[in-house]
């Protein structure tokens, strides 16, 4: 599924940070029947916190909201509708890159802002981050070459800044 | 002052500060720490013969009492047997603190001896739970625990504590303030939607009000009557909410659903509005969900978001406790009604009495026949008028209980409504009956139930917990034979108990128990009046009954509630 397809819904859980959230996270969304996409956790300005960022597959997200927050460890819990947050990905790909093309795969790299981070006789990684879309347009772009290995982060997300709406963002500046 | 104290003693003395009086339970060796200290407790110990019985038991204490119920068991196999129980108390909201023994930290995930992942285990069938990691925890957690189990929707928790940490010491704190930033349980209803959902019932012409085991939890079964009679609403109580308004009350409809009163489930299906109080839309309430109660609107109130709107889109989503919202309620409409007159609703309850005279709960008793399993619940009740806790296994006797038994109080029904635990009767009785020593604990159990937990009966004459269990023998596993003749050509696979075995008064007798047994129906009355007469153990009396008897109504599975079925001949 394309990423950002419109039964996909990003949803910040803010949890405390306890052994073991995770796996009761996971662990609802199981015995629920929810389908995770995607899941991303680390650690928040406020240690006591962390944030996981879950995509989720499904039209419906009022129930897996109303069962996040059942869970005793879960504080907030934000829905993100389409562009109201910041929404990134990190992805490192080796490419298939003989000498004689590297030039050439260079170049389209150097367009979605990709850093070559290792470089091999016939292979070059590359790390991009960015929206889910840029990271598959980057990819699509790339697969003529040959894709040998690829890892990506699950999403993250972080709610705009109210006060802005959807007025100021730079982000969309670069592909 | 500070007290040095080692883990065990910690526990021992944090249970003491939650005011529990009994916990049920088995020692083992991840555990043993722990019971050195009870010795010096006044906690009563009721040693179980099964884990799954200590989790039963605390689970009927809690039914019976209102209290959180405690099971104290070991590690392994017996973490493992009490997940069913655990399960049993989540899916039916009963507040139940298991404490479980685990091998040391340094042998955690080193498969040592008795060892299992406790906490991963029951993390999806407890409401929280725990694995301790510093002695120093545990008064708090204890605390936490049955913070957790008693508040908001009640549920299990479980605490697994590693047996280093029992012999470790510390030193005792009383535990602080409760701090859990992520539970924070309404009490009280947003009073705009209180004050819609008032204004749509006095503009109902066929509103029902469906009450469910909410009721019971939150101990609002006056005010659920009260609100009842304000709003003139006629009530159903579901399998999980009975005695939540007296069964002789005029409002009363009875218990809806696949085994419902015909007047509660055609009321339910023809309503314009339903007034639902801490009920779920259970399955087995609502029949296929399409066609369920196809021209109402809904108002929800219930403690637990999560309920609402997730069967059944609620027009009136109302989420706090549900005493606190009656009282809100009942205000409300007290307020409404100085100035709008309340609708008579004559047309509705004209319907209503037209199907209660029309289609009674019926049974035939041939007085030379078997004995009709109806027949004996209903002459308990007259012989006891009524004045008991009743306990029910699974399977039709627990049906015929819930429709047969009038029930005039909350807390005198206690069974296993969600999970439907077969085995569920004798450990939760002797739980009942230990936490409600001055009443009369009755059980019904069905011939295949009774042969799940019967140790416990054990576990009951030793510790001179008198219940007594009525035993519907009818040979067979009742229920599923019923499913097996109408929808699968009479071929009975696998149901057949085998007649005459086991022997259930000698079974009684060997496990300390009287025994009796009733044959013919002219038996029965003076069987239960010796059971009844005999109180210094418990009592088993098998009634030898018709092996063919139905439950009826009922609701084909996955069927409309508008097809509910009276007797066998209407099926096609």
């Amino acid at each position: 599924m394309r990423p950002g397809s419109i039964s996909q819904h990003v949803i910040t859980v803010l949890v405390e940070d306890k052994p073991g959230v995770l796996a009761r996270i996971s662990s609802m969304f199981a015995r629920r029947g929810f389908n995770i996409h995607s899941l991303a956790v680390g650690p928040t300005a406020d240690a006591s916190l962390s944030r996981m960022t879950v995509v989720v597959d499904g039209p419906e997200m009022e129930q897996i909201i109303k069962q996040l927050y059942k869970l005793v460890n879960t504080v907030k819990v934000t829905e993100h509708p389409m562009g109201s947050a910041v929404e990134r990905e990190v992805l490192l790909a080796r490419i298939n890159a003989e000498p004689s093309r590297r030039g050439e795969i260079l170049d389209a790299a150097r367009i979605f802002e990709a850093r070559a981070v290792d470089v091999g006789k016939n292979t070059i990684t590359f790390e991009l981050s960015g929206e889910p879309g840029k990271l598959s347009d980057f990819l699509e772009l790339m697969a003529p070459y040959g894709i040998v290995d690829l890892v990506k982060s699950g999403r993250i997300a972080l709610g705009r800044d109210p006060k802005s709406k959807n007025g100021f963002r730079p982000q969309l500046r670069t592909a | 002052m500070s007290e040095t104290l080692t883990g065990a003693q910690a526990l021992i003395r944090a249970l003491e500060h939650e005011g529990v009086d009994i916990v049920f339970g088995m020692p083992g060796g991840a555990i043993l720490p722990a019971y050195d200290p009870l010795l010096d407790s006044p906690i009563r110990h009721v040693l179980v013969r099964h884990e799954q019985g200590a989790g039963h038991m605390a689970s009927g204490y809690a039914h019976a009492t209102g209290r959180v119920g405690v099971a104290l068991v070991t590690s392994g196999p017996a973490a493992t047997n009490l997940i069913t129980p655990l399960q049993d108390a989540y899916m039916d909201s009963i507040p139940v603190v298991a404490i479980t023994g685990q091998v040391a930290q340094t042998s955690i995930g080193m498969d040592a001896f008795q060892e299992a992942h406790t906490w991963g285990i029951s993390m999806p069938c407890t409401k929280h739970n725990y694995l301790l990691t510093d002695v120093n925890e545990i008064p708090d957690v204890i605390r936490e625990a049955f913070h957790l189990a008693a508040t908001g929707r009640p549920g299990p928790v479980l605490v697994d504590i590693p047996k280093d940490l029992l012999v470790e010491t510390m030193t005792w704190h009383r535990p602080g303030e409760i701090n859990l930033p992520g539970y924070k349980p309404s009490v009280k209803g947003h009073p705009k939607q209180v004050q819609t959902a008032v204004e749509m019932i006095n503009a109902s012409e066929r509103p029902v009000l469906y009450a469910g085991g909410g009721i019971i939890r939150a101990n609002a079964a006056d005010r659920l009557r009260r609100f009842a009679e304000v709003a003139n609403l006629p009530t159903v109580t579901t399998l999980m909410g009975r005695g939540g308004i007296p069964d002789s009350h005029p409002l009363a409809l009875g218990m809806p659903g696949m085994h419902g009163t015909y007047t509660a489930i055609m009321a339910m299906q023809r309503s314009d509005l339903l007034v639902t109080i801490g009920a779920r839309f259970d399955d087995r309430v609502t029949g296929k969900v399409d066609a369920f109660a196809p021209d109402a609107k809904v108002i929800h109130v219930d403690v637990d978001p999560a309920e609402i709107s997730k069967v059944r889109f609620a027009d009136v989503p109302i989420v706090g406790d549900a005493g606190a919202v009656l009282e809100q309620l009942v205000f409300a409409m007290e307020h409404l009604l100085d100035t709008k007159p309340a609708p008579e609703r004559r047309e509705w309850f004209d319907t209503i009495h037209t199907w209660q005279e029309e289609h009674p709960l019926a049974y035939d008793q041939d007085p030379d026949g078997p004995i009709q399993q109806q027949y004996v619940i209903q002459e308990l009740h007259r012989i006891t008028g009524g004045d008991a806790i009743v306990v029910a296994g699974v399977g039709q006797h627990q049906m015929w209980a819930s429709q047969f038994w009038g029930f005039e109080r909350p807390r005198t029904w206690i069974n296993s409504g969600g999970l439907g635990t077969m085995g569920y009767a004798i450990p939760a009785a002797v739980g009942a009956k230990a936490g409600a020593p001055d009443q009369l604990v009755v059980a019904f159990d069905g011939d295949g139930s009774f042969q799940m937990t019967m140790q416990e009966l054990v576990t009951a004459a030793v510790e001179k917990i008198n219940v007594k269990i009525f035993v519907l023998n009818n040979q067979w596993l009742g229920m599923v034979k019923q499913w097996q003749r109408l929808f699968y050509n009479e071929r009975y696979s696998a149901t057949d108990l085998s007649s005459g075995l086991p022997d259930f008064v000698g079974l009684a007798e060997a496990m300390g128990c009287a025994g009796l047994r009733a044959d013919h129906p002219s038996d029965v009355a003076p069987t239960i009046e010796k059971a009844l007469s005999i109180n210094d153990r418990p009592v088993v009396v098998e009634f030898r009954c018709d092996p063919d008897a139905m439950v009826f109504p009922m609701v084909p599975a996955g069927g409309s509630n508008d097809d509910v079925v009276e007797r066998v001949e209407d099926l096609a």
